[in-house]
């Protein structure tokens, strides 16, 4: 079976390496804020009781106040999961770093995001569209968007 | 001299024979193929037109004849137009050597296997055409794979009739019939071997159909075209195979010989049986992709016929006068070590290039 | 004295008899070597992730029938999966064994079809799939008899099953039962030693372990590179920890490896089926749900082990008739992250086997 670690253990343990990084922990997630967002994943992929080497899932999430971006992380080794959540405020710009470099799956899901909500992702090999095509206007899953019908 | 001696009224009643027999004979193979292939793949193939649908080719005949005939705007147009006609010309004047019976033959050339030979090659210009004009990159790349391919195995093709033409002791298509008191097959098996082969290689067939691998080049060569042009292309493939059933018939089979039945008849159902085996083996295997297909024809084929060759020529040698079933048996074991030893030492590996 | 080459480039493209849907590479090609590739996606994009904002939890079940439309049961499952851990719904036993049924006979649908659309690709000109296809016939009228429908089956519901399965349906499925392992066993005897397939899949395409990993690949993709790693197992649904079944993986991670990991799957498949035939239980196959269900506000991740991947629904609810957010994580889309690295050196018609034992299918990559 495999165990969801529980989020608030984990603030606890990332709580002396990266102090005030951490902004809300639950049993089920942790928050995390976006500029630490890079060190901590690289953290959570390395250390060698959490090894989180598989990304299962990165989703974004459109809460008119912000956005909040979720990785489901699992590790193959320790058969664990965890989810982290990280939010990027603001409509009109909003940019988080890529996690690309740790894990190349997140490359067509960081490209899908940016299609269909507006994120985009810094340090990302090829950020365009990728499923709507190059000159399409306006963000689909966005909460607001409208295409004038 | 009675008016059949007369030289040209025997070459005008021939061509009409000719023709006849090509185009009925491919009709023919177009529904065996359906129909057989429908049944090696557990389905019922053509069975709509006429009864059980023999008359299926007629309907695909029609049906191209009133298509529209494309021409892509930018391609060589008379190249394009000459294309087809240069494929198909030659494999027709093949028919011109192949005995249907002892004699009756468009004309008994004392050349006649080496005529075969020179004029078969001449298809495959007009295939490279084909894939230049049509300016397209699917069909040059098809191209430029058939002819490689074409190329790689005319000579174990070649090299494995000269070893027939060894023990017939002549060139000409009637005398290597007559020479087969028992049919070549059995006394040059590894021979037949690599002519079956190539022959599949030459007339594009499973599995050295890559240069019209449907799921790769869609249609390879003959991509653009369509109507009666894609008709004669059709037709071309139809007879590059009956042609070389009937070159098989011819030089391995024993041609018209046989008893009971009238000769003729004979000489169809070998050539009937030869097909067989050809779209048999369609149904079954996959296909070879081009660099196998030509490391294939250079270190397995070739070096085989070679030593095909070298054997049958000591053979005739020294054995000349002895009896018959001495060489079969001892010409079977050859073949069958070379096989497994070849088969053993050969690999048919890829290999990726550094990019 | 090297021969001046000049690369061209070739498109792929959307209309072609091979690429398993509309999808298009921009391949770059010096001779036959595939120099480049760069793939083209979203020729099928639906906005079923918007549309689903839209419709009740219920009303959505059709929508994911057609992600993967060659495998419907399995989509199905993992979105009741997803709503029954938000709305914490019960599940009867009777309907638990169903769905397990129901699922492998899919996968053993969608593996025929992926196996034969692979040799199809290595040029065996339909034989092998026509072969396939006449199995698969017989699964199609079985899910005929339980749903009416032979493709998109609409059949799993939240809270179990939409109907108990007819009286002819277990007799039918235990003759199908007994000749399956033959007829796998009759593919095997032409195919799985045969020569050119050797030639032409066997250390082609190779994906190491590795990369499969990091590209967070999943199903006979990741397993075929040798990594022992399914939801089935790892973090079993349903009531999959109840069955005994292997799981297999191959070694190298070629296009070969991944075939014959299809094919064995097959075979536990079966295996499964036999099982779950014999602990059937009786009993209510639905939990009554209201049909315009409201979760309590939250969010859940469900995933299962489909035919093709590692098939999940990200579902955030705020209490309402409709879902919030409605993710699918796309299996097949992960999977062809790594395309690229596995063409690049190759030929052209590696490149087109490769494409194919991958085995994808568009209705889930562009969703």
């Amino acid at each position: 079976m495999t165990v969801a670690l529980s989020g608030k253990e984990i603030a606890s343990k990332l709580q002396p390496r990266f102090p005030g990084s951490v902004v809300e922990s639950s049993e089920s997630s942790l928050v995390v804020k976006s500029e630490s967002l890079l060190d901590i994943a690289s953290f959570l992929k390395t250390a060698p009781d959490l090894d989180f080497d598989y990304l299962t899932a990165i989703t974004a999430v459109d809460y008119y106040a912000y956005f909040e971006v979720v990785y489901q992380l699992t590790s193959i080794e320790h058969n664990h999961s965890l989810v982290v959540k990280t939010r990027c405020y603001g409509r009109d710009n909003p940019v988080l770093p890529s996690v690309v470099s740790l894990w190349r799956g997140a490359d067509f899901q960081e490209r899908e995001i940016y299609d269909l909500m507006g994120i985009r992702f810094d340090g990302h090999p090829n950020m365009k569209r990728i499923f709507l095509w190059a000159g399409f206007k306006g963000y689909p899953l966005r909460k607001d968007f409208s295409d004038g019908n | 001299m009675t008016l059949f001696d007369n030289y040209w009224i025997h070459f005008a009643l021939f061509v009409v024979i000719i023709l006849a027999f090509v185009l009925t004979m491919v009709m023919g193979f177009i529904y065996i193929e359906r129909r057989g292939l429908g049944r090696l793949q557990v389905r019922l193939g053509p069975n709509r037109v006429g009864p059980f649908g023999v008359l299926q080719p007629v309907a695909d005949a029609i049906k191209v004849l009133i298509k529209e005939d494309i021409i892509p705007a930018k391609g060589d147009k008379l190249v394009f137009w000459l294309a087809p006609v240069v494929a198909f010309v030659p494999v027709l004047m093949i028919f011109a050597v192949v005995p249907f019976q002892s004699g009756a033959l468009l004309a008994d050339l004392n050349i006649g296997i080496l005529y075969i030979v020179a004029v078969s090659s001449v298809a495959a210009v007009g295939v490279f055409m084909a894939g230049w004009s049509s300016n397209n990159k699917y069909s040059l790349i098809a191209a430029m794979r058939d002819v490689a391919q074409l190329l790689s195995y005319e000579i174990p093709l070649v090299l494995s009739i000269v070893g027939v033409v060894l023990i017939a002791g002549s060139l000409s298509m009637t005398k290597i019939v007559e020479a087969q008191s028992i049919p070549f097959i059995l006394l040059q098996p590894l021979g037949f071997l690599i002519f079956f082969v190539g022959a599949l290689a030459e007339i594009n067939r499973a599995p050295f159909d890559l240069v019209e691998a449907d799921s790769e080049i869609v249609a390879g060569f003959h991509i653009e075209y369509s109507g009666m042009k894609f008709a004669m292309f059709y037709l071309v493939e139809y007879c590059e195979a009956l042609a070389m059933s009937a070159i098989i018939t011819t030089l391995f089979l024993g041609g018209w010989k046989g008893p009971l039945l009238p000769p003729f008849l004979w000489f169809l159902i070998k050539v009937v049986g030869v097909f067989f085996l050809f779209f048999w083996i369609r149904a079954t295997v996959p296909r070879l992709r081009i660099d196998q297909v030509l490391a294939f024809a250079w270190k397995c084929l070739l070096p085989l016929a070679l030593i095909n060759l070298l054997i049958t020529a000591i053979q005739v040698l020294v054995w000349g006068e002895a009896l018959p079933w001495v060489i079969v048996l001892v010409n079977l074991a050859i073949m069958a070590v070379l096989v497994v030893l070849w088969s053993k030492l050969f690999r048919l590996g890829g290999g990726r290039v550094a990019v | 004295m090297a021969i001046k080459t000049e690369p061209f480039v070739l498109n792929v493209g959307p209309q072609h008899p091979s690429t398993h849907g509309v999808f298009r590479m921009r391949m770059t090609l010096d001779g036959e070597v595939v120099v480049d590739m760069e793939p083209v996606f979203g020729y099928l994009h639906r906005s079923i992730e918007k549309l689903a904002e839209g419709r009740t939890y219920t009303q959505n079940i059709p929508f994911t029938d057609r992600l993967d439309y060659l495998a419907s049961m399995s989509n199905n499952l993992a979105y009741v999966l997803a709503v029954e851990k938000l709305a914490g719904v019960p599940v009867p036993e009777r309907a638990e064994y169903l769905r397990v049924i129901m699922a492998e006979l899919q996968r053993i649908a969608s593996h025929l079809i992926g196996v034969g659309a692979f040799l199809n690709d290595c040029g065996a000109f339909m034989t092998p799939i026509l072969y396939m296809m006449r199995e698969r016939e017989k699964i199609l009228d079985l899910f005929e008899m339980v749903s009416g429908q032979r493709l998109t089956y609409n059949y799993m519901r939240v809270g179990g099953v939409s109907q108990d399965i007819p009286e002819e349906f277990l007799p039918a499925l235990a003759k199908f039962v007994k000749v399956m392992p033959g007829f796998i066993d009759e593919y095997d005897q032409l195919l799985a030693e045969n020569e050119i397939v050797l030639a032409r899949a066997k250390g082609v395409g190779i994906l190491p372990k590795e990369l499969a990993i990091n590209i967070s690949a999943s199903g006979p993709v990741l397993r075929g590179s040798g990594v022992k790693w399914d939801i089935r197992k790892a973090d079993p649904y349903s009531v999959y920890d109840r069955f005994e079944f292997d799981i297999p993986t191959g070694s190298v991670g070629d296009c070969y490896d991944r075939y014959r990991v299809k094919v064995q799957e097959m075979r536990q498949s079966v295996r499964i089926i036999k099982q779950a035939m014999e602990q059937l239980p009786s009993g209510e196959v639905l939990t009554e749900v209201p049909l315009r269900m409201r979760p309590p506000e939250g969010e859940a991740y469900g995933h299962i082990e489909a035919p093709k991947g590692e098939l999940g629904f990200y579902l955030v609810s705020d209490n309402s008739e409709t879902p919030y957010r409605f993710h699918i994580r796309a299996s097949c889309l992960i999977n062809l992250t790594a395309l690229s690295d596995m063409m690049i050196g190759w030929k052209v018609a590696d490149a087109i086997i490769t494409f194919g034992s991958i085995d994808i299918c568009m209705g889930e990559v562009d969703r």
